[in-house]
């Protein structure tokens, strides 16, 4: 753990002068800096999270405080980019959470099938893997002709990774198993090709989907969809900043369009729970209702 | 309506609002004694961390439940931290404490566990500090060592499984050497210990 009182400062004996107040003081002047200098808003990021990721930095960049950290970023566009990737990179799979796909199929499929058209956004795309599995998904339910996919990521470095459609080949195997649980139809192995240590996966799989930076925080809706996929990013966001980004999709919502969130996140805590109704018993699937 | 916890504010007092545990191996039947060993009228919040496969599901959750007279809950995200409840981290997430709720992470696992006893103790030192107890008990790898150490550090209470009497003993031995001046005792003693340590002051009614 690359916190300050890591075991490799404290166990050897070394003095601290650890201090949360003024640690606090310097992340928030840090992420003061970020958006004031390059207009990334994280200010209103789950703290305790937020602080974790600005240590690994700190260490990643050799440097001892948070507030050498500041005056590196903000003379070192390069340094940015490594830290933006720190910051907006989240760890997903292609079908996490097997039965979520599974129940996807079997409560929102039909109510797709009523739509000449389907707009789907998936917010906070990160390198893909969510969007390929929903075109997949879509594919096999002869649904994808008439869907188009937006992917948005505040980050274009992982835009730009994710719409190559190379996946690591060492993850294949764990991605088949879920792709199974998840209910999928063929062989998974049909749709990519292994490529050095890489799967590329068929390129007829993104011609619906448009790859597109977008910044929950400080960006506003730009369509109406059916569907709007949100998993595990708000996790990173503090409260207010859920709700407003909450009203956000609320508003980018259609009458009856479904909200997908996280296996462990809830519109419980959120001001917008009142306006949906549960479409799973099992899974975070919400349908918009008022 | 129970009171959520405030955050780390030396203006409080004295005594312990939060106790987190973290277990891996052997971890199932620790914990079931722990909590069955806890009256409904403890009063702190209890955040447990076991280690289990990413694809469980609510078994623990009930398991313990079974056990104990408090409520055990799975944690979600945003979720409010309350005193006299039970919580359990969520398989494949790493469980964050902030002042008075969780925020949940899926950042990359740490020393190949997600979740991290260590991420959230760490977490819970910085949210609560002294008013912070930190338990490692049976378990097969070196996590929760650093974490609690940070925890003594921040002038909370560290309470380590005596390592001999522990089914496995290598989690709890790492947190001895990272934490010489932890409290060390047989889970029957630490239970008790954990059951008369002065809680803080929730602002229940009536209370």
């Amino acid at each position: 753990m690359a916190l300050p009182v890591s075991s490799e400062t404290s166990l050897s004996g070394a003095p601290l002068t650890y201090n949360p107040d003024l640690e606090r003081l310097e992340i928030e002047l840090l992420l003061e800096g970020v958006f004031r200098h390059y207009g990334f808003d994280f200010r209103a990021y789950a703290y305790a999270s937020i602080r974790r990721r600005l240590w690994k930095r700190v260490e990643g960049e050799g440097l001892r405080t948070v507030s050498a950290l500041q005056d590196r970023i903000l003379h070192d566009p390069e340094a940015m980019e490594r830290l933006l990737l720190d910051l907006s990179v989240n760890v997903t799979a292609m079908f996490r959470d097997p039965s979520f796909y599974q129940e996807f199929r079997e409560r929102v499929v039909p109510l797709l099938r009523t739509y000449p058209f389907i707009r789907i956004w998936h917010a906070g795309c990160s390198t893909g893997e969510e969007v390929f599995s929903m075109a997949i998904l879509l594919e096999e339910e002869g649904l994808y002709d008439r869907a188009r996919l937006y992917a948005t990521d505040i980050n274009d470095v992982v835009l730009q990774r994710a719409k190559q459609g190379i996946f690591p080949l060492d993850r294949m195997q764990e991605y088949t198993e879920n792709y199974i649980k998840a209910g999928g139809k063929l062989s998974f192995s049909e749709y990519y090709t292994a490529k050095y240590d890489g799967a590329l996966f068929s390129p007829a799989l993104t011609r619906n989907i448009v790859f597109s930076q977008h910044n929950l925080v400080t960006d506003r809706s730009f369509s109406e969809f059916h569907v709007i996929f949100c998993r595990n990013v708000l996790i990173y966001f503090d409260k207010t900043l859920q709700n407003r980004v909450h009203s956000l999709f609320y508003d980018s919502l259609v009458m009856f369009g479904i909200m997908a969130l996280g296996s462990k996140e809830s519109l419980k805590f959120s001001q917008y729970e009142p306006c949906y109704e549960k479409v799973s018993a099992t899974e975070k699937l919400y349908r918009k209702v008022h | 309506m129970q009171a959520t916890l405030g955050g780390d504010d030396p203006g409080q007092g004295v005594g312990y609002d939060l106790v987190v545990v973290g277990t891996s191996w052997g971890g199932l039947a620790a914990l079931r004694t722990l909590v069955a060993g806890l009256p409904e009228t403890f009063s702190m919040a209890l955040v447990l961390i076991q280690h289990r496969h990413k694809d469980s599901d609510h078994l623990l959750r009930v398991l313990l439940q079974e056990r104990s007279a408090l409520e055990v809950s799975e944690v979600e995200d945003k979720m409010p931290l309350e005193h006299g409840r039970i919580y359990v981290a969520p398989p494949d997430y790493h469980t964050l404490v902030e002042p008075g709720h969780f925020s949940l992470s899926t950042e990359a696992p740490v020393r190949y566990s997600r979740p991290s006893i260590d991420v959230t103790f760490s977490s819970a030192a910085d949210s609560y500090g002294h008013r912070t107890v930190g338990i490692v008990l049976t378990g097969a790898n070196a996590d929760g060592a650093s974490g609690l150490r940070q925890i003594s550090d921040r002038g909370g209470m560290a309470i380590i499984q005596d390592p001999s009497t522990a089914e496995s003993p290598t989690m709890p031995a790492a947190a001895v050497k990272a934490v010489p001046r932890a409290r060390v005792m047989p889970l029957p003693e630490l239970v008790a210990y954990l059951r008369d340590l002065p809680a803080g002051v929730p602002e229940r009614e009536g209370a």
